[in-house]
């Protein structure tokens, strides 16, 4: 386990209840009641913590190395996930995963920016900032999922599109502008979940849907509060400044009518309780299409065009 | 008319780069080498007479570049910006935006007119690089929907000459909305088939080259425009390599497929009217 910096206290009872386990496996001490006391001291300290979280920390939590990723997310709520790959333009990115998948007994198209969860496969997914490949294998998706007419499932967890070379020679900016409009255009019930962080561009190419979640512990925001401190205020040490001013909360989000639904992660966030926060956003998802299969093609579009045409706070 | 203030306050602003403080008289080239005369410079378009930098252009004399002597008239944007995070960084949002509109004498960045060009009837929407860098919060992304609807309601093609850092950060997680609303606005120009050109000047960037800019269904840049979607310096940081010279130019997108045309600004009038002959309804 990653400790945040405001979780100090947290490791250390952790180490404390490890050392406790180790010495009753190696002697006869009986250890029960003093692991008791540390773990109720324990949840003492994350009621604390967790009970009033600053966006600050919060950014932190969203991009908690932990933090269950697509993939995890993938796996634990739905069935038989079937990869597909590649924009059939010019490569396959792998900061955007994608497939067939069953919720339930329901088939669905999943598409999501994955993070990855170690060194390896951090670098294979690049950190999840994807490349116009990426995005116009997105867009290639959506596509499929209005011909098909599967519901559109998906995850945002990017610190957004990737600044390279090649992602501008190839057209990161039209590759994300596009993938809205054909995100705009999909006839079939599309949801988008922000899992982790929702950074700008490259977010939004994948949040144009007819219902936005977030989980409590995510983020979305129109640039990094790093890079909104460097710019606005001339200096890297204003980023906490800046969380508090950019409004990048879920519950900022969903009090601007950005997003529609927050999924409450339990005291000590997703990263602890995966299984839990899976099994929430299940129930989430699957109310959502139900909902949404009550629309016609017609009104489905309608509605989210207008959803953000005529967006005003 | 007070020329200082009406004239040549909003161009000595307009400068992108500035390396020494500008006197009212002359101002210093966006190649950086030259000086040049403010009155001299305001009659060559904003362009440098020496090396043909093409530096911005304020509302005003960016209208009279695309009308030409043509008649136009302004079209209303009701929507006043309300500062919907009541942000603060080192100044007030609300402050900022008081000085900008002090400053070019306009309400935000983003402007609606209507008129001919050559021959043909258009609506145009234009950003104003002086007003917070052309940034895109909740009234440029309203006026641009307005502008679409205007074009549809009137039959006639739409313009758009974006110049503009991106999206209004002091809006927050609102402008990026701006991104989908604009795009939602040209899904519902194509509904129509009403005709979308995109002019892309100096520079387009982020947000905004990320939305409406780069969906036109003809795309045209000006000279030596800079458009792109990350910066420069962000980039030479991630990669840590150095970019070409050419990098993000209007040029470079033509060689890559992004754009249709690269014109000098003295043909841009010539240019879009020999499009809209074409596509004119
Ligand atoms: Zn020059």
């Amino acid at each position: 386990m990653f400790y945040l910096d405001f979780e100090e206290k947290l490791e250390k009872f952790d180490i404390e209840i490890q050392s406790l386990i180790k010495l009753s496996k190696e002697s006869d001490i009986d250890v029960d009641g003093k692991i008791n006391s540390i773990e109720k001291k324990k949840q003492i300290e994350l009621n604390r913590i967790y009970s009033n979280l600053s966006p600050w920390q919060i950014v932190k939590l969203a991009r908690h190395p932990n933090r269950p990723k697509t993939k995890n997310f993938i796996n634990s709520i739905f069935t038989q996930f079937t990869p597909l790959y590649g924009d059939r333009l010019y490569s396959e990115d792998n900061a955007i995963i994608s497939g067939f998948a069953f919720l339930d007994k329901l088939p669905v198209i999943i598409l999501g920016t994955e993070k990855g969860n170690d060194m390896n496969t951090r670098i294979k997914h690049n950190f999840g900032m994807a490349k116009p490949e990426g995005y116009r294998k997105s867009q290639r998706i959506m596509k499929l999922a209005s011909k098909l007419n599967l519901p559109l499932i998906c995850f945002i967890d990017t610190s957004g599109a990737y600044p390279g070379k090649d992602a501008e020679e190839r057209g990161q900016a039209e590759a994300i502008a596009q993938s809205m409009k054909v995100a705009l255009n999909c006839e079939t019930p599309c949801i988008s979940v922000v899992i982790g962080e929702g950074g700008s561009g490259g977010a939004i190419a994948l949040a144009t849907s007819d219902i936005v979640i977030m989980l409590s512990n995510s983020i979305y925001s129109v640039i990094s509060p790093e890079g909104c401190s460097s710019i606005l205020w001339k200096s890297s040490d204003f980023a906490e400044t800046a969380s508090n001013s950019l409004k990048i909360t879920a519950k900022d989000c969903l009090e601007l009518k950005i997003i529609d639904q927050i999924i409450e992660e339990p005291v000590g966030g997703a990263h602890r309780h995966h299984e839990k926060v899976s099994s929430d956003l299940k129930k989430a998802l699957v109310k959502s299409i139900e909902d949404l299969k009550l629309l016609t093609k017609d009104e489905l579009i309608r509605k989210r065009n207008n959803r953000y045409l005529n967006y005003i706070v | 008319m007070n020329w200082l203030t009406d004239y040549v306050k909003p161009k000595l602003s307009s400068l992108v780069t500035r390396k020494e403080p500008p006197s009212d008289l002359w101002t210093k080239c966006g190649c950086g080498e030259r000086t040049l005369y403010v009155s001299d410079l305001k009659e060559n378009l904003n362009i440098c007479s020496y090396c043909d930098y093409h530096m911005n252009m304020d509302v005003n004399s960016r209208l009279k570049n695309l009308f030409g002597d043509n008649a136009f008239e302004f079209l209303e944007v009701p929507f006043e910006n309300n500062d919907p995070l009541k942000f603060k960084d080192l100044k007030k949002y609300s402050d900022r935006m008081k000085d900008a509109q002090k400053k070019t004498d306009q309400k935000d960045a983003a402007i609606l007119a209507q008129g001919e060009i050559g021959n043909t009837k258009v609506v145009v929407f234009i950003l104003d690089f002086n007003f917070m860098g052309g940034s895109m919060g909740q009234f440029v992304g309203e006026a641009f929907k307005i502008g679409c609807q205007n074009a549809i309601d009137l039959n006639c093609p739409f313009i758009s000459v974006a110049s503009s850092g991106g999206a209004r950060m002091q809006e927050g997680i609102v402008s990026l909305m701006q991104l989908p609303k604009t795009v939602a606005a040209v899904n519902l120009l194509d509904q129509h088939k009403i005709p979308y050109i995109s002019v892309l000047t100096h520079p387009t960037t982020g947000g905004v080259s990320a939305s409406f800019a780069m969906l036109g269904d003809i795309i045209i840049a000006e000279k030596g425009s800079m458009i792109g979607f990350a910066g420069k310096r962000v980039i030479e940081e991630t990669i840590k390599e150095q970019l070409p010279e050419d990098f993000q130019t209007a040029e470079y997108l033509l060689e890559h497929g992004m754009i249709d045309m690269v014109v000098h600004r003295k043909e841009l009038n010539q240019s879009l009217s020999k499009v809209l002959s074409f596509v004119k309804k």
